[in-house]
């Protein structure tokens, strides 16, 4: 499915990160490896340190700690906040929004739209769009979009295919209208028959947290994970990915007039380092067009890896420099999808620490 | 440069590789060993095997894995 949007862009760009960082070599130990195989892992995937949140700490509380930064430092003013749309896969509840609540914490205005969306890897770029559908309304001139997962909280220590490679973050994207005449161009695609690949099985109706779906099970590959847990056909994610996604990315380049050699950076979701070399040589990208770093310093943080590759690998340059950009996210669902827009000129880009 | 039972051999040493038809059903391969495989076989042959050519069909053993780097254009 193809969209376009009128004079709208981006204006800022924060990323909340817990301070507690974890090491993948002190972890080794955890899984039922042996060390030289789990070395060559990390050497291949780019798995090294990640963030991960404290026990109890919930979607909600970084992003609470991220909008008051905001706020005090002056970079946004609460009562310009006409739309918070949150992104998430772990919201603090079932009911009521977490948006809601954040909205409530944070003592915003009344006559505001709160909005939660559950999509997770490819979060970002859906997550735009719908801001973008909000900004054709008078009313709306500032939408704050956020993204946030603590998947750390619902991944097994036990499993190799998960556990080392998880990251929780939040992302704050402040997203306005565009006074110049821009023109952004995007695409998606879903498949909800293959959405048993990425999935947590229990803690939903269908099948509901129980002692038993709380046990750890064998899972083969000597991996222990339970029901609760989150679980990941990483060959068959893989090869999704690898099948889907250039094409998706051809097809916007095409539709858009936009020669493959002029987009200065492809800033795709961040599963691992291997994926994206092999994402990039596919498209005949350079590496250093296409970032895959973020997964060696943060982990793998789902929906907000995107504005984590914004904030780290062009921190500073975008705050004077505008840039074409192509983002691609790709996930649960399934879901792919991809945008091409100039970014830059920001009044904010930048990486914080929840404490 | 290695020939590809070395870069196995490597890997996996605990396993005699020229004994098996079949290193996936053997339980000799697993996903992430593919990974760490195709980077080896990458590196020492300067290739670039496609993503979506990694499957397990085309690892299953050593005529499998060396019909693929031909096909991806190494020099065997």
């Amino acid at each position: 499915m193809n969209f376009t949007f009128h004079r709208k862009r981006i204006t800022g760009v924060l990323v909340v990160v817990p301070e507690n960082e974890r090491v993948f070599a002190d972890e080794m130990k955890n899984f039922n490896f042996p060390e030289a195989r789990s070395l060559k892992l990390k050497e291949v995937m780019g798995f090294d340190k990640r963030r991960v949140v404290e026990p109890g700490v919930c979607v909600s509380d970084l992003v609470v700690f991220g909008l008051q930064h905001l706020f005090e430092t002056g970079a946004l003013k609460r009562e310009e906040i006409d739309a918070l749309i949150l992104v998430t896969q772990t919201p603090d509840h079932f009911v009521p929004p977490t948006s809601s609540i954040i909205q409530g914490r944070l003592r915003l205005k009344q006559d505001m739209l709160c909005l939660d969306i559950s999509q997770a890897c490819a979060g970002f770029v859906i997550g735009l769009m719908q801001a973008f559908l909000l900004l054709e309304q008078e009313s709306i001139k500032k939408v704050v979009l956020v993204n946030a997962d603590v998947l750390s909280r619902k991944a097994s220590p036990k499993d190799r295919n998960i556990y080392p490679l998880i990251g929780d973050a939040a992302s704050i994207v402040v997203v306005e209208r565009d006074p110049e005449d821009s023109i952004i161009h995007a695409n998606l695609k879903m498949d909800g028959a293959r959405s048993g690949a990425l999935t947590i099985p229990a803690g939903g109706l269908r099948q509901p947290s129980t002692l038993e779906t709380s046990m750890l099970e064998d899972v083969g590959d000597n991996n222990l994970r339970a029901k609760d847990h989150l679980y990941m056909d990483g060959a068959a994610i893989f090869n999704f990915v690898q099948t889907e996604v250039p094409p998706l990315l051809e097809d916007l380049l095409t539709r858009s007039g936009v020669p493959r050699d002029s987009v200065d950076y492809y800033l795709c979701h961040q599963p691992n380092r291997f994926m994206l070399q092999k994402l990039a040589d596919k498209m005949k990208v350079p590496y250093a067009k296409m970032p895959n770093n973020v997964v060696e310093h943060f982990g793998n943080n789902s929906g907000v890896s995107i504005p984590t590759v914004i904030a780290y690998d062009l921190g500073p340059r975008l705050l004077t420099e505008q840039l074409h950009v192509c983002l691609a996210g790709f996930g649960a669902g399934l879901t792919w999808s991809a945008m091409l827009l100039k970014l830059g000129r920001l009044t904010f880009n930048a990486i914080i620490e929840f404490k | 440069m290695k020939s590809v039972a070395e870069i196995l051999k490597e890997i996996r040493p605990e396993f005699d590789f020229a004994a098996s038809s079949d290193f996936i059903a053997d339980g000799m391969l697993d996903s992430f060993d593919m990974v760490t495989l195709v980077a080896a076989l990458d590196k020492n042959y300067s290739i670039s095997i496609l993503g979506t050519d990694i499957v397990p069909e085309n690892f299953q053993n050593l005529q499998t894995i060396e019909a693929l780097l031909r096909k991806t254009g190494a020099k065997l």
